[in-house]
């Protein structure tokens, strides 16, 4: 797979998950290259619709080959709806992981916890000496 | 080679039955019949003893063949142990006999062996009084939690929050969590390999219930500091759990009780002496301090005035029953056995060779792999493949190719702060000779990562199935044969 350039309309969290605001939620995914250092992502456990969920707290595990994580999310809020199409194929975050594969998308959000995310160039050069 | 299913030959048979010559003495009512085939196989005895034969000379284990698998301490295990756990006294025992009127008396012999290994993990651990059910290592995780809860319980405090190293064996979180703790993981310094006590000091508060520690952690590097974070943990009156996972490196050395330690599990099959792989069976005892022992689950095998062993369901206050009976007997029987072989100095002894080999594989397969944690090992090192893998050959290539050359892989990707991580426990067993054949195995396979990379994505050749499908194994689960 060619590497996917980090989009530059979203921000990224130090444990490697994004978050876009569209239409009023706060849409969340983990980067590509957070797919890459999981492997073959073979099982998610998204959040239930309506969770009330913290700043950097743990909502949602991914499983892979190599290791099972938690995904935390990077605002405060709740969940409003989450990607139906990865309880089948979760694969889709190995292949799609900044567009089609979002997890859960959270309403209610706190703005100010976006504050302290990294864009997009940041994260680069954070994911690079993560390596 | 092929399922057993798939030589089958119509009307073939492996025994000739007479013919019935009486008459059918039992009728079986209709609904409970078959309403179709059984699908057994059909063979002659010859082609079921070759195809069971030929399956055992597919069997890798200790008992052929060299296996570093890291965190799993896969040593060999003297056969005078197993030769004790079949003596007949022992073995043909029945659990319920001690519970019998009378029966206890007839149990004198093997309640000896639980109260008298109950003393020796005492002196061995440096805690104050065991319970020797949980079957396992988790288990007795689980065991220590619930002690936890017990003590807090007693106490009246509402303690919430587990505090984990974030390399510790994912047991640990596991535990916590089913105990009904949340767990928070604390960061590993990325110098010294372990925890800092400055980073736990804001971590801790009047939430904390326990920490979780494995010392030596699963880098294999021992925590120094242990005797600060004891301080720290008992200054907020949470409790110091230790996961002994890795007790095998430290055994005559160190006292987890001498370090304030209050609960602590403790893996016989792991440190003494049974055999173990493919999921048991195991036995995790749990030690603990005075100001824990009256949560300890029953029942409890205890001493008479006259020197005789019953067992005593009395303690109010226990969490109860854990495990059917008193756990795994025959693992604690070896336990007890290979620890009475062995002795006090035999013991500090499997210790220094446990770390000797470590240090000695991980010494000479710098050259060849990064080493992450650069510092004097315990029992286990951790190489990270991060080297190879800029060449497109990953840990998983390398453990698949140490197959095809005769090795058991490493354990791969864990701890998993580590990129790439093969972590490779010798144990004491082994010779130089056979660590000096597996570092010889490592560097030509880093010489193909480097020259002939598509060789190793292909690995094993050699094996009766080549590489698995990991990837379908776990997302498309079918356990059964159709």
């Amino acid at each position: 797979m060619a590497i996917v350039p980090t989009p530059a309309d979203r921000k990224y969290t130090t444990t490697h998950e994004w978050v876009k605001v569209d239409a009023g939620l706060a849409i969340v995914g983990i980067s590509y290259h957070a797919q890459k250092a999981l492997g073959d992502i073979t099982f998610i456990e998204l959040p239930a619709i309506g969770k009330k969920v913290g700043k950097g707290e743990s909502c949602s595990v991914i499983e892979s080959v190599k290791a099972a994580s938690d995904i935390y999310a990077p605002v405060s809020g709740d969940i409003a709806e989450t990607n139906t199409l990865l309880d089948a194929k979760p694969e889709e975050i190995n292949k799609d992981p900044y567009g089609s594969a979002w997890l859960f998308k959270i309403t209610n959000f706190n703005g100010a916890d976006l504050a302290g995310l990294m864009d997009g160039a940041a994260y680069d050069a954070f994911a690079e000496s993560d390596k | 080679m092929e399922i057993i299913f798939k030589k089958s030959v119509q009307d073939r048979k492996g025994v000739s039955l007479p013919a019935l010559d009486v008459p059918t003495m039992i009728s079986v009512e209709k609904k409970y019949g078959r309403t179709r085939d059984a699908d057994l196989c059909e063979l002659s005895e010859l082609d079921v003893v070759r195809h069971f034969t030929a399956l055992s000379r597919c069997n890798f284990g200790v008992d052929t063949n060299f296996y570093p698998l890291g965190s799993c301490t896969m040593k060999y295990n003297p056969k005078v142990c197993e030769k004790i756990a079949q003596l007949e006294g022992f073995c043909s025992l029945h659990p319920l006999l001690p519970q019998l009127r009378r029966g206890g008396m007839l149990t004198q012999g093997a309640l000896a062996v639980l109260y008298e290994l109950e003393r020796v993990l005492c002196e061995i651990s440096g805690m104050d009084a065991f319970t020797l059910q949980p079957m396992a290592g988790a288990h007795g995780e689980l065991t220590g939690m619930m002690l936890v809860a017990a003590y807090h319980r007693d106490r009246g405090n509402v303690r919430t929050e587990v505090l984990i190293p974030d390399e510790a064996h994912g047991t640990n979180p596991s535990s916590a969590a089913i105990a009904g703790y949340r767990v928070r993981s604390v960061p590993t310094n990325r110098e010294t390999g372990v925890i800092d006590l400055a980073v736990l000091e804001t971590m801790i508060g009047p939430q904390t219930a326990a920490i979780m520690m494995t010392n030596p952690n699963t880098l294999g590097i021992f925590n120094s500091q242990i005797g600060k974070i004891a301080e720290c943990a008992h200054r907020h009156d949470a409790l110091l759990y230790y996961d002994g996972a890795n007790l095998n490196a430290v055994v005559g050395k160190f006292r987890p009780g001498d370090a304030d330690f209050d609960v602590v599990h403790i893996n016989l099959h792991k440190t003494f002496g049974t055999p173990h792989g493919g999921g048991g069976p195991g036995a995790g005892p749990v030690g603990v301090k005075k100001k824990l022992e009256e949560f300890l689950p029953i029942s409890r095998i205890v001493k008479r005035p006259d020197n005789t062993y019953s067992l005593n369901y009395g303690y109010p206050k226990s969490i109860g029953y854990i495990a059917p009976f008193y756990g795994n007997f025959g693992v604690c029987l070896k336990a007890y056995a290979y620890i009475l072989l062995l002795g006090h100095d035999g013991l500090a002894e499997v210790s220094d060779n446990a770390v000797l080999n470590a240090n000695y594989v991980m010494a000479r397969l710098k050259r060849s792999f990064d080493v992450p944690f650069d510092r004097t090992c315990m029992h286990e090192c951790v190489i990270s493949a991060a080297r190879q893998a800029k060449n497109g050959v990953n840990a998983l290539d390398i453990a698949k190719r140490l197959i095809d050359l005769g090795f058991h892989p490493p354990t791969v990707y864990f701890p998993l702060i580590v990129k790439e991580a093969l972590m490779i426990e010798p144990t004491e067993t082994e010779s130089k000779e056979t660590l000096d054949a597996f570092v010889a195995a490592m560097e030509a396979i880093a010489v193909e990562a480097r020259e002939n990379p598509s060789l190793l994505h292909d690995s094993p050749v050699s094996t009766p199935v080549g590489r698995l499908d990991e990837v379908k194994a776990a997302r498309d689960m079918d356990f059964a044969f159709a």
